[in-house]
């Protein structure tokens, strides 16, 4: 894919930027020993609700989640930033964001105690990021500027 | 090709390796980022923390081995039949009702797996009574409950009715009593089992009068049974932790204390349904009249016995006395100097004489304090208890939470150097969690004291009337001398307290304990 030099700014600033977020967000819960899922999970609403709320409440499968989504956060972060097995982060960011959103969906008539830092309807800036992924999935840069670039050079040597 | 990306014998150029590695430093950006995050945290967290140690409960107490024991009801209406639920025991017919609600409707099915979940007591509901027929029918269709099934379900032995709670305490086949009566009716019956040799459970307030407050005392001290006041509260497990922390003086001095109680709805203000079967065949009149003054039948009176001084102790003894049962469990306040009460009918105009508006102050000037109760009947605005102190501030319900005072001398290094952030919660419990921490992040920070999403959506939470009950059930088999945590002296202590807010909203005046001669003045 070619790009304009605008264009290619654009989108590994959109790239380092989400990265960027995700990383900061996965090491913070990483480093905090008790950081946990159970009260976001717990305040879910929409049609999700209840099977949001079973994992806050399962003993067993709320670590997991807590793990998943720390170190999710974290790898997904770090592919971006580097650009290494950048569409695949990007994906999986993409189903991490879907999550989030589902479990709190900016739904008239869904209330949450946790207050948002805005006025919301459907779209919200979970979702926003989600498509801002799904930008970063479609034109991938990591092979121009990023790690996934040593192999483009090997492939692109001519012997 | 250009030059710089072939003079390279791997295939990787200069370019190649500036571009590839073009974001490393905004690695590095984010690494300061969290190294300051977690400096910051760490700060945070060693400031209060240091070197208090806050108990946390210690889980369900197991149930010391011994005999079945058998129990006699009075009062099986609608709290003689909580309790009942609290000790495995609920009416075919309910148990029927709950799993067809389950099977459509989450929240029956974790509130059936929990009844479900509830240790069996080992004891057996022998005996009830009931003035009222149908109550008594249902406490017997309850009590033979012991497999916890539906009408098709398998039964024990049902147990006897008896007509009289006298007859009830003399029989051989009762090794214990609850008293789930309406208040006036709490000492006769408490203390006509004592006197056989029974043991009492006891619904809260302790007394309808003064005077039966201390023969209450006397007899059960001299009888030797095991008694419990219910005030479950005593299971609460932040209560617990809130007085861990004041004993290690984390808040400093404490000068006011406020607890509320905020309701409304008409149930909430004792107006209770009237059941369609009752009538003066129904119920025995005379024996709910009692000790009271004779009134002629009245079916309001009989179900909504709670608007009359003639069968209630109104809101200072029915409500109040929660807040104060608390706060006795983590201060120890014991009975105040004296005490000043106003308030009104000012909502429920509807014959009641009890108050639905009152406001009590009660002076501890030996612990340098003030214990004020507020309550309406007709606002349901959340006000929770709170206990001021020159340090920090503490707001307790299921949940505790400590908020750092700005003026506070103990803590004034901390904030100073910004170790500390005035009023803003810096300490937090949550029941379900297994850990008391400072709350560090902006969620924790949200959540931290509105901790019903735990304690009342958490399938595993205990019903703290069965953690009560179970705590007396264990000091009886004990059989060693050991009381349960409302024991009679607390039990006297909340008695005595409640009475002189009554007196004092009656003859509106400030009413004092002469503690020499033991006396309300």
């Amino acid at each position: 894919m070619k790009y304009s030099k605008t264009g290619l700014v654009a989108l590994v600033v959109l790239r380092l930027a989400t990265g960027w977020h995700f990383f900061y967000e996965g090491m913070v819960k990483v480093l905090n020993p008790d950081w946990t899922s159970k009260a976001y999970l717990l305040d879910s609403g929409g049609f999700l609700k209840r099977t949001f709320e079973w994992m806050a409440l399962n003993d067993s499968v709320l670590p997991v989640v807590d793990f998943l989504n720390a170190w999710g956060l974290t790898l997904i972060g770090l592919s971006l930033l580097l650009g290494i097995f950048c569409r695949a982060g990007a994906f999986a960011g993409m189903l991490l964001l879907l999550f989030y959103y589902l479990s709190h969906p900016a739904f008239p008539g869904i209330e949450y105690l946790f207050p948002t830092d805005g006025s919301y309807f459907i779209i919200n800036k979970t979702l926003v990021e989600l498509f801002a992924l799904f930008v970063i999935f479609a034109f991938p840069t990591a092979h121009i500027i990023g790690v996934e670039r040593f192999w483009a050079a090997k492939n692109r040597r001519p012997e | 090709m250009k030059k710089d990306e072939t003079n390279d014998n791997k295939g990787i150029s200069r370019r190649d390796l500036l571009a590839g590695l073009a974001s490393l430093p905004v690695l590095g950006a984010l690494g300061y980022g969290l190294f300051l995050h977690t400096s910051e945290r760490n700060k945070y967290k060693s400031g209060l923390l240091k070197g208090i140690k806050p108990v946390l409960p210690s889980g369900i107490p197991p149930l010391v081995d011994g005999p079945v024991l058998r129990l006699g009801v009075v009062g099986t209406g609608g709290r003689g039949m909580y309790i009942m639920k609290a000790l495995g025991f609920v009416l075919p017919e309910r148990i029927d009702e709950w799993k067809s609600r389950a099977a459509t409707d989450k929240y029956w099915r974790d509130y059936l797996d929990e009844f479900m979940a509830q240790e069996q007591l080992n004891v057996r509901v022998t005996a009830v009574c009931d003035v009222f027929g149908k109550h008594a029918a249902e406490g017997m269709a309850a009590g033979s409950n012991l497999y916890r099934n539906g009408q098709s379900g398998e039964m024990a032995d049902v147990p006897r009715r008896y007509l009289t709670y006298q007859e009830l305490c003399a029989s051989p086949d009762v090794d214990a009593v609850i008293v789930a009566t309406p208040d006036h009716l709490h000492i006769p019956v408490a203390l006509e089992a004592a006197r056989n040799g029974k043991h009492v459970y006891c619904e809260k307030p302790l007394s309808w009068t003064v005077e039966e407050t201390f023969e209450a005392r006397k007899v059960v001290k001299d009888t030797g049974i095991v008694f419990q006041l219910g005030h479950q509260g005593r299971q609460t497990e932040s209560y617990q932790v809130a007085k861990s922390l004041i004993e290690q003086d984390v808040i400093g001095k404490i000068s006011l204390i406020e607890v509320c109680t905020n309701r409304n709805d008409p149930n909430g203000a004792w107006v209770y349904d009237i059941d369609p079967e009752a009538n003066e065949n129904t119920i025995d009149w005379k024996q709910f009249i009692g000790p009271a003054p004779w009134h002629e039948f009245s079916l309001e009176r009989f179900f909504r016995w709670r608007c009359w001084w003639d069968y209630s102790t109104g809101l200072s003894g029915d409500l109040f006395t929660h807040e104060y049962d608390a706060l006795n469990q983590i201060l120890g306040l014991g009975i105040p100097h004296s005490a000043m009460a106003s308030g009104g009918i000012y909502f429920y105009k509807d014959g009641r004489t009890v108050p639905d508006v009152l406001n009590m102050a009660f002076e501890y000037p030996e612990r340098d304090l003030t214990l004020l109760y507020s309550a309406t009947l007709s606002s349901e605005k959340n006000r929770g208890k709170s206990i001021m102190a020159h340090d920090a501030w503490m707001e307790l319900d299921e949940t505790l939470t400590v908020y750092l005072d700005r003026s506070s001398t103990r803590y004034k290094d901390q904030i100073e150097k910004g170790l500390l952030e005035p009023n803003k919660p810096i300490f937090s419990y949550v029941p379900g969690q297994d850990k008391i921490d400072a709350i560090t992040t902006p969620t924790e920070k949200y959540f931290a004291g509105r901790g019903l999403l735990y304690t009342y959506r958490d399938g595993k939470a205990v019903d703290t009337t069965h953690l009560h009950l179970r705590e007396w059930l264990n000091c009886i088999r004990l059989n060693n001398g050991t009381q349960p945590s409302c024991d009679i002296d607390q039990a006297f202590e909340e008695a005595i307290t409640a009475h002189m807010g009554t007196i004092s909203y009656h003859e509106k005046r400030r009413t004092f304990w002469d503690a020499i001669n033991e006396r309300i003045v």
